[in-house]
């Protein structure tokens, strides 16, 4: 029965080409309206596939967004948003560009620790969200979207009064102290795709292993499709729901060190800002599977990187920002409709299978 | 099988009703004939039918087969839109009314009167629900927030808004479960006067003494099927307690093997906090003691604190009082998952809420709530390879009808998904089961398989709480009945001299408290 499977996760990934399909050609009518040639515009955009140079953008630009996403994913996976990413993104880079640049440690060992304390303040931060929702009942989507405002007010405030350095060739650029060479990141290509991208990856497969492969993700993935059914079979739904936020909070913590440990290697105002939220979208165009993550944020990631073509052939940029909005929604109306579509065609194939059987055991006594 | 005309004079007749769902049928061939102007009761135990027939007379679903005649003219509905068109309107046991609207609001929510330019003309249906409310007898200021109401005064709100909709035929499912007794007889009062004035009311119940006191007509619904038609007058609590319960009993299970002297499961005083705040103990010093290879049958209307008594044993509510042992230890303060780990196992009163993950294939079903279990897992990992041959055993042992274990489980008929439900808790080779209706809903084929499975292993020593609906499963397998009623144990029964009358009058509370 593997074929199941496979059938299962084609269906599931036509849906998805389905969804990024409509979305190119509500994108080709705006274009159309707005007196725009969408051969040209679509020819420029995916004609920039070819060269190294966007491939390479496109993947340094789609690592931040695989770990946001796995973060969102998780959430979701137990029917748990936390739309918090971005504050505990954004509360992790202060942290860790602090905490970073006050120790001196081995290369190795460096980037380690600043792993750890990104993910331990992400962590922290969601844990607030979690503490609230299994204490006082408070719907994580309304905490994490506040706590997003309280971070980043704090850390605006944190930045500017107690960590800013001026620095001294451009006073203009305001910045914390400066990561030491053994906490960077090292690039693949220099300059242009760095080794974040292995973490984000390393990332993904350990949400895999976790969500699918252990009984911790089991009684997860449990909890998110039928909480009656965890609880009546022994699971601590409130655990469950504070634990998973914290891992949550942890990958969101990682979301912003390829900025802040591959690139500016200090913490700066409005350093990978958006990343937190684009992970929203990136899972669900992935359906919250690793896979299916991997490559949302490479689409979302080429159609940031090529966007700059579009400008050169008088064609506005903003048309890519457009079609990721309308494949968020897209996904979210086709998968739906995919679903029904595709429980109904199980459930008739499994009679069909039954009754073949019946008659195949009544030809038999007969 | 009468053909209706305008002649007859019925206010709704219906023929030959048949609804079927997968693997299940839950109406066949049932008829009803109710008279303009009566109360006319619907009563039959939990799951007999009477939901699903009242669903396909409000036009929730469609019959199968069948016809629905309202006033002599045949109609076929699509949805309650068309039911609430000719005249017919539900009241549901629990209510669907908005809080921080106030009863004026409620009542017009979805048909307001509307004006030019597109105001609601308030006045007009101020005016129009004071005139319903003097009808029914009820006196209140229509611009009182419903939060502020009380339960019965929540029902006459329903009513009055199924009454705006121009309902004739009033359907009530189960009205009187919420209400406190001077309610119920304020309630009954309401709906004389509607039938007073020409309406009719479509009344389900399982309480019989509300039926036989209050109905002019009764119709009785047993595994489906209407069983008769009769009146207050023409039959005595008894006749019809027979009638909805089968008058041919089981016999008792001729078991060969003995009941163990070990006790497996110990709950002893046990009180449970009602749902709301200040509200009534849901149960009130319940005492259960289970042995090995024993089976204890709990009867009982459900709703007496059956579930309570389920989730106490579980740890899935704080005690108030008392103490839960399993298997000679104290679980009181014990997390469910150390219950479950250590000899219990749980057969929920309901497979979706509480059994299945119905999107996840066959073989996670039969996982869950045994992670814990080596054979299945390998440290933190689940070991999936295993899990799919454990499943697959499950599957092959109680008879699961389905293509694969990887199928998803809500591919499976009724049936089947209970089956498997069943076989995943045997699984465990528990010491203690709760078995909550565990052939509900089921297949007479599936129903013997699983009654078989039960009694194999209450022989290799299992204790067993059963808890069911279904008096032949109770007689044929317990080896004592207790009957609770309103959060307490009232009586102990032997199964083997037990009358449909006698279990019919402990459990609806008329007789209390013999051989405890």
């Amino acid at each position: 029965m593997k074929s199941a499977r496979l059938q299962r996760a084609a269906v599931t990934a036509v849906s998805s080409l389905l969804a990024v399909g409509v979305a190119l050609v509500i994108s080709a009518i705006i274009l159309l309206v707005t007196g725009k040639d969408p051969v040209k515009a679509f020819s420029t955009l995916f004609g920039a596939a070819g060269e190294p140079k966007v491939l390479q953008g496109m993947a340094n630009r789609a690592t931040p967004l695989m770990i946001s996403a796995a973060a969102v994913a998780i959430g979701f996976k137990m029917n748990l948003f936390n739309i918090g990413v971005e504050g505990q993104m954004r509360v992790a880079l202060l942290t860790t560009a602090v905490l970073g640049a006050a120790v001196e440690l081995p290369p190795v060992l460096h980037v380690t620790f600043c792993f750890v304390v990104a993910m331990a303040s992400g962590a922290a931060w969601s844990g607030i969200a979690g503490w609230l929702k299994v204490k006082r009942g408070v719907n994580e989507v309304i905490s994490t979207i506040m706590l997003n405002f309280i971070a980043l007010a704090l850390v605006a405030w944190a930045f500017d009064d107690f960590f800013r350095v001026e620095s001294s060739t451009q006073s203009l650029l305001v910045k914390t102290k400066d990561l030491p060479r053994s906490a960077w990141m090292p690039d693949i290509v220099d300059r242009r795709l760095n080794g974040m991208l292995i973490i984000a990856i390393l990332v993904l497969i350990v949400f895999w292993v976790l969500i699918w492969k252990t009984k911790f993700g089991f009684r997860l993935r449990a909890s998110g499709g039928n909480a009656g059914a965890a609880r009546a079979t022994g699971v601590n739904p409130k655990k469950m729901i504070f634990v998973s936020m914290l891992i949550s909070g942890a990958f969101a913590g990682l979301v912003g060190m390829r900025a802040l440990m591959g690139d500016v290697h200090a913490y700066q105002n409005n350093l990978a800002e958006q990343q937190g939220f684009n992970g929203i979208a990136v899972a669900l165009l992935g359906r919250n599977h690793p896979l299916g993550i991997f490559f949302s944020a490479m689409l979302f990631g080429f159609l940031g990187e090529a966007s700059g073509r579009l400008q050169l052939e008088d064609i506005p940029k903003e048309i890519t920002t457009i079609m990721t909005g309308i494949i968020v929604l897209a996904v979210v109306i086709i998968n739906e409709a995919v679903k029904r579509w595709d429980d109904r065609r199980i459930q008739r194939k499994a009679a069909a299978a039954l009754d073949a059987e019946k008659a195949t055991a009544e030809a038999v006594t007969a | 099988m009468s053909v209706s005309t305008p002649a007859d004079g019925l206010a709704v007749e219906l023929i030959g009703i048949t609804k079927r769902f997968p693997g299940v049928v839950a109406n066949y061939d049932v008829g009803l004939k109710v008279r303009p102007g009566t109360i006319h009761a619907i009563v039959g135990e939990n799951g007999a039918g009477k939901s699903t027939l009242m669903k396909t007379l409000y036009g929730m679903h469609q019959p199968d087969e069948g016809r629905i005649v309202v006033n002599g003219q045949e109609v076929t509905f699509r949805s309650p839109t068309d039911a609430i068109g000719v005249g017919i309107g539900m009241v549901h046991q629990h209510f669907k009314l908005a809080d921080n609207l106030t009863i004026l609001e409620n009542i017009i929510l979805g048909d307001e009167p509307v004006g030019g330019r597109g105001r609601i003309k308030f006045d007009e249906a101020r005016n129009r629900i004071t005139e319903l409310a003097a009808t029914l007898g009820v006196d209140f200021d229509p611009d009182t927030m419903v939060g502020e109401l009380g339960v019965g005064q929540r029902q006459r709100v329903e009513i009055l808004k199924v009454l705006y909709r121009g309902a004739n035929v009033l359907i009530l499912d189960e009205p009187t479960a919420v209400l406190v007794p001077q309610e119920v007889e304020e309630l009954f009062a309401t709906l004389k006067r509607l039938v007073a004035e020409g309406r009719t009311v479509i009344f389900i119940s399982h309480k019989l003494d509300e039926v036989l006191t209050y109905c002019d007509e009764i119709t009785v619904i047993r595994q489906g099927t209407t069983v008769g038609q009769t009146t207050p007058s023409q039959i005595d609590r008894r006749g019809l307690a027979e009638m909805m319960v089968g008058s041919d009993l089981p016999n008792p299970s001729g078991r060969t093997t003995s009941v163990g002297s070990h006790v497996v499961l110990n709950a002893s005083h046990v009180d449970v906090a009602g749902k709301v705040a200040g509200a009534k103990l849901a149960l009130e010093d319940v005492s259960v003691v289970v042995h090995d290879a024993e089976v204890v049958g709990i009867a009982g209307v459900e709703g007496n604190g059956q579930f309570e008594l389920c989730e106490a044993i579980l740890g899935l509510v704080p005690l108030e009082r008392g103490t839960v042992e399993i298997d000679g230890v104290d679980r009181t303060d014990d997390e469910t998952k150390d219950r479950l780990t250590s000899g219990l196992a749980y057969i929920p009163f309901d497979r979706h809420r509480e059994g299945l993950l119905l999107d996840s294939p066959l073989w996670e079903n039969t996982l869950l709530g045994r992670e814990h279990e080596a054979s299945l897992t390998s440290g933190p990992f689940i070991v999936r390879r295993k899990i799919e041959a454990d499943s697959r055993a499950i599957i092959e042992r109680f008879g699961v009808r389905t293509p694969s274990e990887q199928v998803p489980a809500f591919a499976l008929s009724g049936g089947n998904q209970q089956k498997l439900v069943v076989g995943r808790e045997m699984a465990t080779e528990p010491k203690v089961l709760l078995a909550a209706h565990p052939t509900r809903g089921v297949d007479v084929g599936a129903q013997a398989a699983i009654w078989d499975e039960l009694r194999r292993a209450r022989d290799n020593g299992l204790g067993v709480l059963l808890i069911s609906a279904d008096l032949e499963e109770l007689i044929g397998l317990s080896d004592r009945i207790l009957v609770m009623f309103d959060g307490r144990v009232t009586a102990e029964l032997n199964p083997r001299e037990v009358t449909p009358e006698l279990l019919g009058s402990y459990m609806t509370g008329a007789v209390q408290g013999a051989g405890r």
